[in-house]
């Protein structure tokens, strides 16, 4: 189910809440999946005591991760071509996220088509956690 | 992240795609995932951070018999000398990827890893900050380019401070 470049246009948003109360224990998921174990994402007296931190926080990869399910589920499966990101501000447990990506080109490159989106996710309050861009080939 | 060898296995990928809240059959279900464009089990686009599981060095993994960081008896289990503020080896700043073809359940890469640049910036919330880029390239069992991947890390002065 990939997009449509003749349906498309620039400004259209996609957006997507990607999760409601961020738990520890997903957290706790993502550091065995991904093989990241730094402590400051699920030992809660190393970070207060030792770090200097309020509590543990997300991994940013996390971050990155639930905002590419929005975008594999907007742009299609095997599609992305290019997707980039920065950290701008820490993602902590309870935090509820939404993410977009917005329409910023469609393009031609080798005969096929694509599509350049500005993505951006942002927690319950309206801070941006992470800001980035994505391109994904479309069908004409 | 240096892997010499790192399999991309379907488990793997299911384990993966839980963790960040994508129940995409393309991920999980190979009879579903066989009817998709991508005719088999694919995996998700930031699948490939988790070759640190296949380095065999990777810093931020406790290595058996070795003290670690994090709290045990006491908060941490190392006397740390030097390093940023903030512990843990610095935060990450930014990750950029380039996907040359979809990456399938069954191809094994090696991740060669190469360091970029480094610069310094005054930050408002956590004092001096370096970073650093360093850029992986994910090659396949034939020696193909599946992906290239651009990471920055930023070690901080002191504790980013909340607002």
């Amino acid at each position: 189910m990939a997009l449509n470049a003749s349906k498309l246009k620039v400004g259209d948003v996609h957006t997507a809440r990607l999760v409601d109360d961020l738990t520890r224990t997903q957290i706790v998921q993502y550091a065995g999946a991904s093989g990241d174990y730094n402590p400051l994402h699920t030992d809660e007296i190393f970070t207060t005591k030792v770090a200097g931190y309020p509590s543990v926080f997300a991994h940013g990869m996390l971050t990155m991760g639930m905002t590419g399910k929005m975008l594999t589920d907007y742009v299609g499966d095997t599609r992305l071509t290019k997707y980039g990101v920065r950290f701008t501000s820490q993602v902590w447990p309870g935090d509820a996220l939404d993410a977009s990506a917005t329409v910023k080109a469609i393009t031609e490159r080798d005969g096929k088509t694509f599509v350049e989106l500005d993505v951006a996710t942002t927690n319950q309050n309206g801070v941006e956690v992470l800001s980035g861009y994505a391109e994904a080939r479309v069908d004409p | 992240m240096a892997a010499k060898k790192f399999p991309v296995e379907a488990g793997h990928i299911l384990l993966f795609a839980r963790s960040i809240g994508d129940d995409n059959p393309a991920y999980m279900d190979e009879e579903a995932a066989s009817k998709t464009e991508a005719g088999g089990i694919i995996a998700p686009p930031t699948f490939v951070q988790s070759s640190a599981q296949f380095d065999p060095d990777y810093f931020l993994r406790p290595k058996i018999g070795q003290p670690w960081f994090g709290s045990g008896k006491n908060p941490t289990g190392l006397v740390r000398t030097g390093g940023g503020g903030g512990g843990g080896g610095g935060l990450h700043a930014e990750q950029h990827y380039e996907y040359h073809r979809p990456l399938r359940a069954g191809d094994v890469l090696t991740a060669t890893t190469l360091p970029g640049k480094t610069w310094e910036k005054e930050g408002r919330r956590s004092g001096k900050l370096v970073f650093s880029e360093s850029v992986t390239e994910y090659r396949d069992q034939n020696g193909e380019l599946v992906i290239t991947a651009r990471g920055v890390g930023v070690r901080t002065e002191r504790p980013v401070e909340q607002k």
